[in-house]
């Protein structure tokens, strides 16, 4: 999905070709083998993804394939609005609480309208007027002046964007936009 | 004389209008198009008399041609993405904008009073100008869909006075929870057809109750998940000659007043023939439908993930006239049994799946599926996601030989048969050998060049093949190029076809609408040789690296090809990820 990709979030990046292949070796295998019926089985490549499958909120067994990009091939209108069986009542948004420094106010929005990272931080940059930056696994939002970060469910201060999206909604109590000097702390340090 | 010497019949000695009103019969687009090329004077009245386009890429022609050919145009078609972008291998921005064909049948004092539109980019700011633009505009269908919010919406419920018609199916529309619904004025009472289930924001319950009590001609109503049920209840009261009901939310306590007038309230629906929506549904509440059940002839119940296979069993029981089923995966083998005991007129099957990404849970295997072509004669359409198939099932489910389309999707695009651990290669190869009708074909599972080979061979009548993960060589595609001389649309993903195969036989793509291939062997020198070679073709390449057009070296190969017949050339709206070449 674009949101991902553009965050760069690697591990959790969807990809056209069978799971586990990164776009380099799936290249280079395609010239030097030509394929064969015995294809590598997306089991193998548990590796890399597994750790983001298995947090995620669906159910899966240790064995759950990563998702290929497009397959199965159900429209994603239909994707998106496939309520899983186990739920009961229908939750009517996920309403969190939104503070930025020096603002008056807080503000209060639902993530639950939002498909991913880019749409959230568009939409949170209209609301208080400020300019995030761009993303990056390795520094966060180096050298932005204001940085979106939120509190799970543990109570821990975290960077906005870090985990899957699915993962980040679920977890997510409150967001705080911090003023980059202070959130320094919090950035990733290689 | 009519009759001359050499005993030749001289159509033209009729009046134009005496033809026109003969081309009048002629309704099907084809028939139109050949009605056309007979000679002069036809295609001329052809061209005035003809009111339906079907475009099934916009890209094939410009509107201003379009405008210029068919200048009485009053009901148009257009499709604007390639099928793979509902699957997201589209990125966003890549094109099929309504926008220019508004503009240019507004500047052209077109009388357009139809338009449908698959997979189109549709602003608010086209919506609006529609709306403004076409007095007598009376039916718009957006299947699929993006762009616009319920502003647009607003504008076509302000100003289209004699709208008949509004669907929209399964479009991605950004909710301004306005009060669009309220914009019908009142004296708007010309609705047949009301379907704006995708929509998720609130409406104006008020409103909608006041619009459906003056629109006595209303024939089809589909809600979205935010009418409660009690609503759903005093719309049934107003409106009892429904034939099309979608409901939304259908969550409600069985004792309580609401329940029991729905009941009553249902129970004077006798026109009621397809039934939709229960997108939100409480579990054992759905003995209050029953009575509408034996007239059925459409049942979906694809988005009602809340409801368990016996009920649905117990509900479809009921539905003995069923045609059309859309149904999910929980219903499971056994279920479907049902269906194939229940519904012998049963001419439609879709299965979806409930878990898409869980492939180790899907609920419905070859069972399933063998019980239903051995019960249902009639069937003849297919839509098919399940967790395995075998050859044996396949060969079985041949023996219905009525198919026109048949796609089944195996969640584990490589799955061999888990019984034999063979390819799918035989079981597909008796589908296209005994269903000689079959127009629309997607597969899946463990393939080898062998399955093209079989529908290279049979599979004469093809139109549409989707192919994903499967063959071996150049082969297995030349052989669908060489055999499906009717094809029409060709989608191929993850498959080990080359150079070889797509340069073959390049005049092939100009019988052709479309051929798109993502994640395969060709390579970026050839799509720009096929390009050079074919100026009736646009080859568009969609690159999301970061790599620019001059730094690829013709020997890489391309993520994504999409080629289109076309009369206009390249297209001036083309983002800068997508490369004309």
């Amino acid at each position: 999905m674009a949101s991902e990709k553009d965050l760069n979030l690697e591990a959790t990046e969807l990809r056209l070709g069978l799971p586990g292949t990164s776009d380099e070796s799936a290249k280079n295998q395609m010239s030097a083998t030509p394929r064969s019926n015995k294809r590598a089985l997306p089991e193998e490549s548990m590796s890399s993804n597994a750790t983001a499958s298995k947090n995620c909120d669906q159910e899966t067994t240790p064995h759950t394939k990563a998702q290929v990009v497009g397959w199965p091939p159900i429209r994603s209108y239909r994707k998106n609005n496939l309520q899983p069986k186990k739920s009961e009542a229908e939750p009517s948004g996920i309403y969190v609480k939104v503070s930025m420094d020096g603002a008056p106010y807080l503000r209060k929005i639902d993530l639950k309208v939002f498909k991913g990272y880019t749409e959230l931080l568009k939409a949170l940059e209209d609301m208080f007027k400020f300019k995030a930056g761009e993303y990056s696994e390795r520094e966060g939002y180096n050298g932005s002046e204001f940085v979106p970060t939120y509190e799970d469910k543990y109570g821990d201060w975290m960077l906005v964007g870090d985990v899957p999206w699915e993962m980040f909604t679920n977890s997510c109590k409150k967001l705080r936009i911090m003023k980059g000097s202070e959130a320094r702390g919090l950035g990733c340090v290689v | 004389m009519l009759w001359g010497s050499r005993k030749t019949i001289n159509m033209n000695y009729f009046p134009d209008e005496v033809l026109e009103h003969v081309f009048d019969f002629i309704t099907s687009h084809k028939d139109r198009n050949s009605v056309s090329l007979v000679c002069k004077s036809w295609y001329k009245i052809e061209k005035y008399s003809r009111q339906r386009v079907f475009l099934g890429n916009c890209y094939a022609i410009c509107p201003e041609r379009l405008i210029a050919r068919f200048p009485e145009l009053k009901s148009l078609t257009l499709k604007g993405k390639p099928h793979f972008a509902d699957f997201n291998l589209v990125p966003d921005d890549w094109g099929g904008f309504l926008y220019p064909w508004i503009k240019a049948m507004a500047k052209s004092r077109i009388g357009l009073e139809e338009l449908k539109l698959k997979r189109m980019v549709v602003s608010d700011e086209s919506l609006e100008l529609l709306s403004k633009s076409f007095p007598n505009f009376k039916s718009l269908v957006l299947v699929s869909c993006e762009g616009f919010t319920t502003d647009g919406l607003a504008a076509i419920a302000s100003n289209c006075r004699f709208l008949r018609e509004l669907d929209l199916q399964e479009n991605e529309v950004e909710d301004h929870r306005g009060h669009w619904l309220s914009c019908f004025p009142e004296s708007c009472t010309s609705l047949v057809s009301l379907n704006f289930a995708c929509l998720k924001g609130e409406i104006n319950l008020a409103s909608l109750e006041r619009l459906v009590a003056r629109s006595t001609n209303l024939k089809s109503l589909r809600l979205n998940r935010a009418v409660p049920f009690d609503t759903l209840q005093r719309l049934l009261i107003r409106a009892p000659q429904l034939v099309d009901l979608g409901t939304g939310s259908y969550v409600h306590d069985p004792s309580s007043e609401a329940y029991n007038k729905f009941k009553a309230a249902i129970q004077s629906c006798n026109s009621i023939r397809s039934l939709s929506g229960f997108l939100e549904v409480a579990p054992r509440c759905m003995s209050a439908i029953y009575p509408i059940c034996e007239n059925l002839t459409f049942l979906n119940l694809s988005y009602a993930a809340g409801l368990q296979s016996n009920e649905l069993t117990k509900l479809i029981q009921h539905c003995r006239k069923l045609q059309r089923l859309w149904i999910l995966d929980c219903i499971g083998d056994k279920g479907l049994g049902v269906v194939a005991s229940t519904c012998k007129e049963l001419q439609e099957l879709r299965v979806f799946p409930s878990n898409p990404f869980d492939a180790g849970n899907a609920a419905v295997t070859e069972e399933g599926l063998i019980l239903v072509s051995e019960g249902c004669p009639k069937l003849n359409s297919l839509l098919y996601f399940c967790q395995q198939m075998t050859n044996a099932a396949l060969i079985t489910v041949a023996n219905c030989t009525n198919f026109i389309r048949f796609r089944l999707c195996i969640l584990d695009p490589i799955k061999p048969d888990p019984v034999t651990n063979q390819p799918l290669d035989e079981g597909f190869g008796a589908i296209v050998r005994s269903c000689k009708g079959l127009k629309r074909l997607s597969l899946s599972g463990l393939l080898t060049d062998q399955v093209f080979y079989y529908i290279g061979m049979y599979a004469k009548k093809h139109e549409m093949l989707s192919i994903a993960f499967a063959g071996d060589s150049d082969k297995g595609m030349l052989y669908v190029l060489n055999g499906c001389k009717k094809l029409r649309k060709l989608e191929i993903r993850d498959c080990p076809f080359g150079d070889a195969a797509l340069l073959e036989d390049m005049g092939e793509y100009e019988t052709m609408r479309s051929l798109w291939m993502s994640t395969c062997d060709v390579t970026l020198g050839a799509c720009k040789m096929l390009a050079k070679k074919m100026p009736n073709l646009n080859v568009e390449i969609i690159n999301e690296s970061e790599q620019t057009e001059s730094n690829l070296d013709d020997s890489q190969k391309v993520d994504k090809m999409y080629l289109y017949r076309t009369l206009v050339g390249h297209r001036e709206d083309a983002p800068e990820f997508v490369w004309l070449l």
